[in-house]
């Protein structure tokens, strides 16, 4: 029984996970709050959940891990950059549809009480559409380099990574918080979303156990971002009835065995285009969930190295490279961002050094490295 | 005849592509001939030998190794220790490799075991092993060094009392193997006032009349590197570099042949590992400085991207495309901020210009070769079938 727990969770996860728990209860003994940390966790698994999500369509369609990340991201700060420069117009375009449409409850007074919702919805409506566009492009390309999809995409993310880095500073953007002071023009390389959509999702429904007076101190500092981690439940939910579709179904056939998928008569480079676009409107998504949380849109390098964590964690949760799951990415996610605000506050309290970037890089890419060299059939 | 001239261009189009680029950004950053040759030069010399390390694993059929930088992080242990023990000169350069050496060879070791676990993916499998690495590499420099082992010299400390610095100066070493035999090309009037200020009889001067300027070339680099140069072509022609074209070729049939395929690969990573740690400490010692931890990383990406913009592909590269590759690449690195300054008024935009040159040319690269080979093995399938109308 515990021999086919271990051989089904895989030793890599066991030591992770033993390694974590040994973490939080070391936590107290070296003062630092064992509820602070669980909230800081819970928040970290919200931002980067819809993320490490986007990982599914691609590995299930057998495309691989998504190192082209990147993309899906960049669609997603065009989007979050553009709802701040049109934050005004955007409102004022939906009181005049509203006029025009007899909608007698959007009103001028609502929009400016729902402005940063609005916001945030506005964001993730503009960078959904060209998520899909360049994930469609994506797809096509990657369907023309079947074996490689791995490398390519990394390139792939890194190359419309810098090549956004020209746009950023050429683009016409003229929003005043969000250009350089002295020149007028480019944008800066972070950009506060304080004031448009910060916190939109984590507020919402959030739980904070110190209102309550009657709590006992040891857990009266957690802090339960509702709001963000229902947002994450609903994306994993419509991923996991996609998965269950027809069309969702096929794409796990393609994944599985691509021969076998066309035998079937499955369109294959059609269900892998899907997954891909798929992929990276999630990868929109998720940077947008990312940031209102953050508090900051990173520009330039900003999203250069986004995809490592994401698809470490994913791997962290037990998928391969060509099978990943919804549980995958929940153990994987809490796990990795577990380490990650762990590792800091308690190694560090205990050694008097900042060791987490080093843990960080050794055990997200041990766990790619390990996903890599597994031997997998086909 | 047709089809054969459009092979040729295809088959070139990335350096005909930066030719064209170069020509334009040439006259526009404004830039002196002299000045040109003077610094492609001095990145001739820098940069080839970390390039011509790549050439062995695309032979054995291992693609572009990007583990490369396991090299390049040995070759670096091997400079922190002799900065710490204070030898200087040629010398230290050479204790500097023998140091590294044993290094390379157990991370290349390493390298070609994981590498053999992961047959067609060994590119990306080799690039996040080199992420790992690092970290391992971070832990060692930044926390071992100073506590476990000991590092004499506070200067290259933190303040702390351990790690090492984020740059540490290579003054010791600087230009050793550059000025070893120290030479120079210039006008004739120039060469005397170069002789003015350096002191006469110390440079061997070329002189060239109506060339304006004088240019230092780095001999002692330039003959390491054509030696090198010297022993590939000569391991081509070895048991053992036969060897790994066969396994290049087809590892089935090489295997069957009675090759030892795992064996060969890892021989082939673990000596371009070692000739990686060489070529870093070549680099670094024209470079001048060394940043702790981010020297390696940068070695790694420059070097495929030029050795790819060279004309070679995943699968063939020879030494010609590493000597075009370095030319062409870092004529670009040298004009196109300027020309981006010249062109919109900003610096930065050539800047970022060169970056995504080197991460694009590197995805085309990759692309083209998957396309090209997934279109092959399509044709092939489509001939056994016999059934020229396909699907």
């Amino acid at each position: 029984m515990i021999k086919r727990f271990i051989q089904n969770a895989g030793w890599p996860r066991i030591i992770i996970a033993l390694f974590l728990l040994a973490l939080f209860i070391a936590a107290p003994f070296v003062g630092v709050r064992v509820d602070t940390s669980l909230s800081n966790t819970l928040v970290r698994f919200g931002m980067n959940g819809v993320m490490v999500l986007a990982m599914i369509p691609m590995v299930q369609a057998g495309c691989g891990l998504n190192f082209g990340l990147p993309l899906g991201i960049i669609a997603g700060l065009l989007g979050a950059t553009l709802s701040i420069e049109w934050n005004v117009e955007i409102l004022s375009w939906l009181v005049g549809m509203a006029g025009k449409y007899n909608i007698s409850w959007l009103t001028q007074e609502f929009a400016d009480t729902w402005r940063e919702p609005i916001g945030l919805a506005s964001a993730i409506i503009i960078a959904v559409p060209i998520a899909a566009i360049l994930g469609w492009f994506y797809g096509k390309l990657l369907n023309r380099v079947k074996g490689d999809e791995m490398m390519i995409a990394t390139y792939v993310g890194f190359s419309s990574v810098s090549f956004m880095c020209i746009a950023w500073l050429l683009l016409p953007y003229k929003h005043p918080t969000m250009v350089w002071g002295y020149a007028g023009r480019g944008l800066r390389t972070t950009i506060s979303v304080e004031g448009y959509w910060l916190h939109v999702l984590n507020d919402s429904l959030a739980v904070n156990l110190g209102d309550y007076s009657s709590m006992p101190e040891w857990i009266n500092h957690l802090y339960i971002p509702t709001g963000m981690l229902i947002f994450f439940a609903v994306m994993a939910v419509i991923v996991w009835i996609f998965m269950r579709t027809k069309t969702g179904t096929a794409m796990t056939a393609v994944g599985s065995n691509p021969e076998f998928a066309r035998a079937s008569g499955v369109n294959v480079d059609k269900m892998r285009t899907i997954s891909v676009v798929l992929s990276t409107v999630l990868g929109a998504v998720g940077i947008i969930v990312y940031e209102q949380s953050f508090g900051f849109i990173q520009l330039y390098m900003g999203p250069f190295y986004m995809a490592l964590p994401a698809v470490a964690s994913i791997l962290l949760g037990g998928a391969s490279v060509n099978k990943a799951s919804i549980l995958n990415v929940i153990v994987g996610t809490f796990l990795f961002q577990g380490i990650l605000t762990m590792t800091p506050s308690v190694i560090n309290s205990y050694l008097q050094t900042d060791m987490s970037e080093v843990i960080r890089l050794i055990v997200s890419n041990g766990m790619i490295l390990y996903a890599l060299t597994r031997k997998v059939r086909g | 005849m047709m089809r054969k001239l459009f092979d040729i261009i295809a088959g070139n189009a990335v350096p005909a592509v930066f030719i064209l680029i170069s020509a334009f950004a040439i006259p526009l950053s404004g830039y002196s001939a002299t000045y040109l040759v003077q610094e492609l030069l001095t990145r001739i010399g820098r940069n080839s030998f970390l390039i011509l390390s790549l050439l062995i694993p695309i032979m054995a059929g291992m693609g572009l190794n990007f583990g490369m930088v396991l090299g390049a992080m040995a070759g670096q242990i091997g400079l922190l220790f002799i900065y710490d023990w204070g030898v200087v000169g040629l010398p230290g350069m050479i204790l500097a490799c023998l140091i590294g050496t044993p290094i390379a060879i157990v991370l290349g070791f390493f390298c070609g075991a994981v590498l053999n676990r992961a047959k067609g993916r060994e590119m990306v499998t080799s690039y996040i092993l080199g992420f790992f690495i690092n970290g391992v590499y971070q832990m060692f420099v930044l926390y071992l060094m100073g506590w476990v082992i000991p590092i004499t010299n506070p200067t290259l400390l933190l303040s702390r009392g351990y790690g090492v610095r984020n740059a540490v100066s290579l003054v010791g070493i600087r230009g050793v193997l550059d000025n070893l035999i120290p030479t120079i090309i210039a006008g004739t009037d120039s060469a005397k006032q170069f002789i003015n200020i350096n002191g006469a009889g110390t440079f061997i001067a070329v002189h060239v009349p109506y060339l304006n300027g004088a240019i230092r070339i780095p001999l002692g680099t330039l003959i390491v590197i054509g030696l090198f140069c010297l022993f590939i072509v000569w391991f081509r022609k070895t048991k053992l570099g036969q060897d790994m074209r066969a396994i290049g070729q087809n590892q089935a049939v090489a295997d069957s042949a009675g090759i030892a395929v795992n064996r060969t690969r890892i021989i082939a990573i673990v000596i371009s590992t070692v000739l990686a740690c060489y070529g870093q400490i070549i680099y670094l010692q024209n470079m001048g400085t060394l940043n702790t931890y981010n020297s390696h990383d940068q070695a790694g990406m420059f070097s495929i991207a030029a050795l790819l913009i060279g004309g070679a592909s995943v699968s063939r590269a020879s030494i010609a495309n590493v000597f075009v590759g370095v030319i062409l690449f870092h004529l670009m690195f040298i004009v196109a901020p300027m020309a981006g300054k010249n062109l919109v008024g900003e610096a930065q935009i050539g800047e970022y210009f060169r970056v995504f040159v080197s991460y694009g040319i590197i995805a085309i690269a990759l692309v083209l070769h998957a396309w090209k080979r997934n279109r092959e093995r399509e044709a092939a399938r489509r001939s056994l079938r016999g059934n020229k109308g396909g699907e």
